[in-house]
């Protein structure tokens, strides 16, 4: 079996993979809701955009709930003290993640305008809460927060839901719902009919625009902070996973000493950067698969940034950083990294090629005339 | 110490989503399999009513599914925000089985799911058979997933305690997959999802009969479920049995409970068929026993006695004595992971290390715990006896009604009679709620039997709570309960407008 150390670092890897899989797929869902109003201006236009996500949102969703399951299996302490820390915000999403299938699902099923424009609202905010979240939380982890741990390994938290919602993570909140609704408006130039496809191109080159200057601001922002936290004694990459074994000091810039450590790192910000620049060109062109190429690479870029810049941390304390959770003492132990990872390599590559089977058969644009056509099937 | 009003509403909330969620998974692991069943009869016959079944009971399993997808996730998101330490404590065992469901199992039943109804007009009528069954293998991997998860927490096999990460560590994952209490909970519940399928489908196919309409289409669903549901009705039962036994083997203390046997008697054991249990003056009233019973489901033997609450709470105090050596010195191990002597110490009582946890309920420092706290604390795993015995109760009765609500139906239907039976027809329609009823009191005897445990003999429910602010809790439980009512609200309504409007025109209203 590969060494533990080793583990720890796949496991990281395999941590951004996920929450990337989760943006790319699911992302384009909850742009896509979050569009729901604004590009589809009548019934049939409504029910064109929530049909092209119709045959793909429940698989989608999965990638949530196996990063939930991934992160509580490889990363119990981060699942424990972010879920448990981030209670309110974990709360939010959680009441937009059950009205979105409820929405997706309902909203057709009856013929009132009024039911259908209440349920177009309540899928708007369950694409725009989870976005806003996420991105919230997303900077949170770098400006670090406030928890600590007794000797028993029981956390105790001095944060609340305002304390999250400070001007850099709003900011990033804010980048969050540019670049998933980016992202939906290009899965829908792809697969929505004429005119709201049409309208998708112009949202999605403002939107990747938009996306551009904040993922900018924010970078500056980072800088000019000088946020971060080093490791100052006690974590063996190799060692058995305790918080408590380590030292760890504020350190300003540190998140951005890695970028210097490991220059091909650059490209990560550089597609943030680049990517949604280039979609904005793309898109102008038709090109729109090479447009949503670019802004699912994009995504990586912007999250992929985030853990290179905390690297190794994951969940910095700012209040006691010696608590602050890092890849090398916050994992599960080598056995279970190791079956994890053997149960990843055999399966991931059977949901992916499911996966792309299912979005070849559904291939083309969902037409109006497709939606009456199959009325037991659509939504 | 743990907050108690804290405690009693997380688990509160837990219990509460956890009911609620499984009100739709019992129907997605029976429909899909029927579903499966009746497309495969379409798929082998040509013949399109078939079809227009699968195509009915779909749009009401695609209704259920969401709401199952939806409240599904709660349960997962619930271990880290409400049960933070039980999270960090046991989630490098806990975790695993939860993971690989999303990989091998949700994901399948997920993707394909979308693929069921968007498919029909896209696929070959094979394709699209496969992709059912994809869906129904989906569902009912996911709940093996899901159980081994769960017998996990009544038989914590496979794992051993770690002092230098606090915390419970894999060592063995053949042994949680194969954990008996997983095998046997396994076959149980999805027997039980079955039933509940079968019921459901058997209950509107009877309305449509008595009320005269679909009767072709009705009649054919009708036999599916008699046929189906009798099949998995027998098997609820009998490897309900087999869970007694392996409750019998492993949670001695929910047996006991289950039976409000509070002593040990004789070998072989009588089953109570009726008592009133007080659990004040520990003691049973008006008890009417079948002798030897309950010996031979539970020990599967003449000889071998079944001990009561007395004993085993006696055995209890033991394990807690033994246990405090073991609490003592893991503080000394956590201050100094040098201490050979502590570590020597720890090793060989580690296995009664949770039950030394107990005391923390009523002492901060287990060492200086006084007899009488000890007892308390002993005390304290006798679960809710009178909730158990009664819930026991009422499920088996109405697991052995399911079977002869299914024998009655097949006898009837081997004679072509069933759609000129209006009371068979009545009694099959008013059986709706029942499955539910079973299944929810089948988790209540589970997991309130499980109390006070979070996980059985190594980490109590009380210590196993997230440190937040109980005013947190008490917002997000007024809002699920506020939330899922106008969601069950709603999904009934639409349930109940589509079986109304019935498989013919089931697309009448999306026209519109």
């Amino acid at each position: 079996m590969l060494d533990f150390a080793t583990l720890k670092v796949i496991w990281w890897l395999l941590l951004g993979v996920l929450l990337i899989g989760f943006a790319i797929m699911d992302g384009f869902d909850l742009g896509v809701v979050m569009l729901l109003p604004f590009l589809g201006r009548n019934d049939s236009e409504r029910r064109i955009i929530i049909n092209t996500v119709g045959p793909v949102w429940e698989g989608n969703q999965v990638w949530l709930i196996l990063g939930g399951g991934a992160i509580f299996a490889a990363w119990p302490a981060l699942y424990a003290t972010s879920f448990s820390g981030f209670y309110p915000a974990m709360l939010l999403v959680l009441a937009a993640l059950i009205i979105r299938p409820m929405g997706i699902t309902v909203r057709s099923k009856m013929p009132e305008e009024r039911w259908r424009s209440i349920w177009d609202w309540a899928l708007f905010i369950s694409g725009l809460v989870p976005a806003l979240v996420f991105g919230v939380a997303m900077c949170n982890l770098l400006e670090g927060v406030p928890f600590s741990f007794d000797s028993e390994m029981r956390a105790s938290y001095a944060f609340g839901l305002f304390h999250l919602l400070n001007p850099f993570a709003l900011l990033s909140g804010l980048l969050s719902i540019a670049m998933l609704s980016t992202h939906g408006a290009l899965y829908l130039a792809i697969k929505a009919d004429e005119p709201v496809a049409g309208r998708a191109r112009s949202v999605a080159r403002s939107g990747a625009l938009i996306w551009t200057a904040f993922y900018a601001l924010a970078g500056i922002w980072l800088w000019r902070s000088g946020y971060g936290m080093i490791i100052t004694g006690g974590a063996a990459p190799g060692g058995t996973p305790d918080p408590l074994t380590k030292s760890a000091a504020l350190s300003a810039g540190a998140w951005l000493k890695n970028y210097q450590r490991w220059p091909t790192t650059m490209l990560l910000p550089a597609l943030g950067l680049g990517a949604p620049l280039l979609v904005a060109a793309f898109s102008r062109i038709r090109h729109r698969y090479v447009a949503f190429a670019l802004s699912s690479l994009g995504i990586v870029g912007v999250i992929g940034s985030v853990g290179v810049s905390l690297f190794p941390f994951l969940l910095p304390s700012s209040s006691y950083p010696a608590s602050s959770l890092t890849i090398w003492d916050a994992s599960s132990s080598h056995r279970t990294l190791g079956i994890m990872l053997i149960a990843v390599i055999v399966f991931l590559p059977i949901v992916l090629a499911y996966t792309s089977w299912v979005y070849y058969v559904i291939r083309g644009p969902v037409t109006a005339g497709q939606i009456q056509s199959n009325p037991d099937g659509n939504y | 110490m743990t907050d108690p009003t804290l405690l009693e509403l997380s688990r509160l909330q837990f219990a509460m989503t956890a009911m609620y969620h499984f009100l739709f998974v019992p129907l997605t692991l029976g429909l899909s399999v029927l579903l499966a069943i009746m497309e495969s009869v379409f798929v082998m016959t040509g013949r399109t009513i078939w079809r227009d079944m699968t195509k009915f009971w779909g749009t009401l399993f695609g209704i259920n599914f969401a709401m199952g997808v939806a409240t599904g996730i709660t349960m997962e998101f619930q271990f880290g925000t409400n049960w933070a330490y039980y999270s960090h404590y046991v989630g490098d065992i806990f975790g695993v089985p939860l993971a690989i469901e999303g990989l091998m199992a949700f994901f399948l039943e997920a993707t394909f799911v979308g693929l069921f109804f968007f498919g029909w007009q896209r696929l070959s009528r094979l394709q699209h058979l496969i992709v059912t069954w994809l869906v129904a293998i989906g569902s009912n991997l996911s709940a093996l997933w899901i159980l081994i998860a769960n017998a996990w927490m009544q038989n914590p096999v496979g794992a051993k305690f770690n002092p230098d990460s606090m915390r419970m560590e894999l060592q063995s994952i053949g042994a949680v997959i194969f954990n008996p209490v997983a095998q046997s909970k396994f076959v149980h519940t999805v027997s039980a999802g079955y039933v509940t399928g079968a019921v459901f489908v058997l209950a509107i196919s009877a309305w449509f009969l008595l009320k005269g309409r679909h009767t072709e289409f009705a009649r054919r669903s009708a036999t599916v479920a008699v046929s189906f549901g009798l099949a998995s009705a027998l098997s609820v039962v009998v490897l309900g049995d087999e869970s007694g036994y392996t409750a019998g083997q492993d949670q001695k203390m929910k047996i006991a409970a289950i039976e409000s046997m509070w002593h040990t008697e004789p070998a072989p054991a009588s089953f109570m068929i009726f008592g009133l249990p007080d659990a004040a003056n520990r003691t049973t009233n008006a008890q009417i026993k079948v002798p030897w019973l309950l010996g031979l489901i539970a020990t599967r033997s003449l000889d071998k006695p079944v001990p009561g609450i007395f004993e085993l709470v006696a055995d209890t105090r033991i394990r807690i004595e033994n246990g405090i050596p073991a609490y003592t010195a893991l503080q000394s191990l956590r201050a100094d992971p040098g201490n050979a002597a502590a570590r020597t110490v720890l090793d060989s009582h580690v296995n009664d290390l949770g039950y030394a946890l107990l005391l923390r309920r009523y002492v901060s420092n287990p060492a200086q715990a006084t007899p009488a706290q000890i007892d308390r604390a002993a005390w304290s795993t006798v679960p809710s006896v009178g909730w158990l015995f009664w819930g026991f109760r009422i499920m088996v009765g109405l697991g052995l009604f399911f079977i002869g609500l299914f024998a009655y139906g097949f006898f009837e239907l081997t004679r072509r009679r069933i759609d000129a039976q209006p009371r068979f027809l009545m009694l099959a329609f008013w059986s709706l709620p029942t499955p539910w009823i079973a299944a929810e009191l089948g988790w209540l005897v589970a997991e309130y039997g499980r109390q006070p445990w979070a996980i059985v003999g190594v980490l109590p429910t009380f210590l196993a709570v997230s440190p937040i602010a109980t005013t947190n809790v008490v917002l997000s439980l007024c809002g699920f309960a506020l939330f899922y009512s106008v969601l069950a609200v709603i999904d009934v309504f639409l349930l109940v407008k589509y079986i109304r409007l019935g498989p013919t025109e089931p697309s009448r209203v999306v026209h519109a």
